[in-house]
């Protein structure tokens, strides 16, 4: 190494450490966004409160409550008298579902009649449907569950079967925690956030200070002054990704079946396109805040585009198509792929050449412009 | 003899339609201190730019150091200092790690130019100081010193002292006189009249074009033409007035608590009582005043 470079890399982390509250965002801001998404961002739907309306009072009302309770999708929170106070509490939202059982219920199900009412707020799609779909489903198993004593009752010892059976497993995330699902993904925002927005502020400072002319007077070449100041920033990157797996892993119980070697490749390559456009920015930006914007204009589009909060394959074709040109896209699915389900890297070598391609691509054209910018 | 340090011919930058710098010409010598006076926005520091081959020239040619200032840009940088009119200091960084920092940059091995610099600008026993704690004209010491830690023999200095106090002013021109004693040639802008008066040689500058340059005594004698007066009196706005209307007075103006004026030789003494007479004006005292280097950028503005 030159003495340029070297030189540019130790001004580069003594300011950084001299930053001290610069420093602790960076080493928190990973820890905030994880714990956001671990436990704030989660689809799972449990718990759902629901107000009983039993105008029963039988035995028969309370078992059907008790199989509701049962599972924990459901929350007894309320037990009303009216339809009126089980409508003002549905409208006020302090309870999500309602069920009214009606005063013959118990004679109904001796005539194998009965019939319930469960009212949804559909406001929001997600716990309506989730919940629509578990109330059916302990409806159909407890009218099974009766059926099945009735004629235990009657002397029979034929066990009563559905014709069909469909058994269900699902692989990877057996219980299906979201947080699995959203874990990987803050590797993939954090890396990709944290590289572009530093890389892009940290050039336009000089340019806002005036000390770039003196750099360039200086025999400075512009690639050991984008190597040197990007470094620091690749180092402190990596220590993040390390950081959120580490506590991902050890708090959140996300597994690590991929080999490390190649969660860090991968992590490394998809640093590039990060650096790439922190760079690319800096050299349209004349400010700091001018940088950190135009980083956010291509921060969002990531997000929402490539597949951190909802799956690629349901968006609209046009949208789709875009979504190639997002380099979070690649890395998400081999971040989720190697944690998951610890493939080797035949299944990713794909993806992993498009954010090669990318990174070369969006550094070549940062590089260019630099130079430009330089002359 | 030498080559001159820098010769400029012809030499032209525009910006769009905007002429910045129009066919200026001149030669600066080895040791020489020229400097470079014109107002904010005249092209001093767009000229001074085109000589370290950060902007390209539109038309004309610079040499600086027998090397083109464009095409061997490097090679020019590696020979010159250049201190520019922000100072390119890191305010996060102490007053050592700033010109470690550029020392490293330059491939000097650590320590002995370094603290030599520091030494030369009056800053040793202030190195752990935080920048952004020093007072402008510690400020611009370190600018000074970041410019001087490869050892040039050529510097570039735009606008060193501007929001600087005058008794730093005055230090930092011992400062470069130190420097040019040691050899190294030395061009400065400044829109300090007074301060020009320091310098070996001196360039008028005006909307982009060189209007005179040469040695301020010689400047004073070809353009300043006619006696300087000073004239003390109590009634200092209805003097000028009644000056002005003279054909012999070239200029009459306020300097402070009496008027200054250049009148043609002859008209003397007598012709400045004659005049304030006439206008029932008193008069306290007429003295013989020095032309400086501000009658002759009017006179050569008026030109």
């Amino acid at each position: 190494m030159n003495s340029r470079l070297i030189s540019i890399i130790r001004k580069e982390f003594i300011q950084l450490f001299r930053d001290k509250r610069m420093l602790a965002l960076i080493l928190v801001i990973p820890l905030v966004q994880l714990f956001l998404l671990g436990y704030a961002a989660v689809n799972d739907v449990r718990n759902v409160p629901l107000a009983v309306f039993d105008q029963s009072h039988s035995v028969e009302g309370r078992e059907l409550l008790a199989a509701f309770q049962a599972a924990d999708y459901f929350k007894l929170t309320y037990a009303v008298d009216s339809n009126d106070e089980m409508l003002s509490l549905l409208e006020t939202g302090a309870v999500k579902a309602g069920m009214v059982i009606p005063p013959d219920y118990a004679i109904r199900l001796q005539e194998g009649r009965a019939q319930v009412s469960f009212i949804l707020d559909g406001s929001d799609p997600t716990v309506a449907s989730t919940a629509l779909a578990a109330a059916q489903l302990i409806g159909q198993s407890k009218s099974t569950e009766m059926m099945q004593q009735k004629i235990s009752r009657m002397g029979s010892t034929v066990k009563i079967q559905p014709p069909v059976e469909v058994l269900t497993t699902v692989l990877y995330n057996p219980d299906m925690i979201s947080a699995y699902f959203m874990i990987p993904g803050v590797i993939g925002m954090i890396l990709f956030a944290i590289t572009a927005i530093l890389t892009a502020t940290s050039v336009v400072r000089e340019r806002e200070r005036g000390t770039i002319e003196q750099l360039i007077v200086t025999p400075i070449r512009p690639i050991e002054l984008v190597i040197g100041k990007i470094t620091p920033y690749v180092l402190l990157s990596l220590f993040d990704a390390v950081e959120v797996i580490a506590v991902g892993h050890f708090w959140f119980g996300v597994p690590i079946r991929g080999s490390l070697l190649l969660i860090g490749l991968a992590c490394s390559v998809f640093l590039f396109s990060g650096l790439g456009i922190g760079l690319f920015a800096s050299t349209i930006a004349n400010t700091q805040q001018e940088a950190m914007l135009t980083v956010w204009m291509t921060l969002l589009p990531a997000i929402f585009l490539g597949g951190f909060f909802f799956p690629i394959e349901n968006m609209p074709q046009i949208l789709q198509a875009i979504s190639y040109a997002i380099p979070l896209r690649y890395f998400l699915r081999i971040i989720r792929v190697l944690l998951l389900k610890g493939v080797g890297i035949e299944s990713i070598q794909g993806d992993m050449l498009a954010l090669v391609i990318f990174g070369v691509v969006i550094m070549s054209a940062a590089a260019l412009r630099f130079r430009k910018r330089l002359d | 003899m030498n080559p001159p340090a820098i010769e400029v011919t012809n030499l032209t930058r525009l910006f769009g339609d905007f002429v910045a710098v129009d066919h200026i010409s001149f030669k600066v010598n080895e040791g020489e201190i020229v400097g470079y006076l014109g107002p904010n926005g005249c092209g001093k520091t767009t000229t001074i730019r085109m000589l370290l081959g950060l902007l390209k020239p539109s038309e004309g040619k610079a040499t600086v150091l027998g090397y083109d200032a464009f095409s061997q840009s490097e090679e020019v940088r590696l020979r010159t200092g250049y201190m520019s009119q922000k100072f390119a200091i890191y305010d996060d960084l102490t007053v050592r790690e700033n010109l470690d920092f550029y020392g490293g940059v330059y491939g000097l091995k650590k320590n002995g130019q370094i603290s030599e610099t520091l030494e030369k600008v009056g800053l040793t026993g202030h190195e752990t100081l935080l920048t952004r704690e020093l007072s402008a004209g510690w400020r611009q010491r370190l600018a000074l010193a970041i410019a001087l830690v490869h050892r040039p023999r050529l510097l570039f200095l735009d606008e060193p002292t501007s929001g600087v106090d005058p008794n730093a002013r005055r230090a930092f021109w011992d400062l470069i006189y130190d420097l040019s004693g040691q050899g190294v040639t030395i061009l400065v802008t400044t829109h300090y009249m007074d301060e020009a008066e320091y310098c070996g040689r001196v360039g008028m500058m005006r909307g982009g074009q060189l209007l005179a340059m040469d040695t301020p005594g010689a400047l004073k004698a070809q353009f300043v033409q006619g006696e300087v007066w000073e004239v003390y009196t109590g009634a200092l706005l209805e003097g000028i007035k009644a000056l002005s209307q003279a054909r012999e007075v070239a200029h009459a103006s306020l300097a402070g608590d009496h008027l200054r004026l250049i009148a043609t030789p002859g008209f003397g003494e007598a012709g400045i009582q004659r005049l304030f007479q006439a206008a029932r004006l008193e008069l306290t005292l007429i003295q013989r005043g020095e032309p400086t280097l501000e009658d002759v950028f009017t006179a050569l503005v008026k030109k």
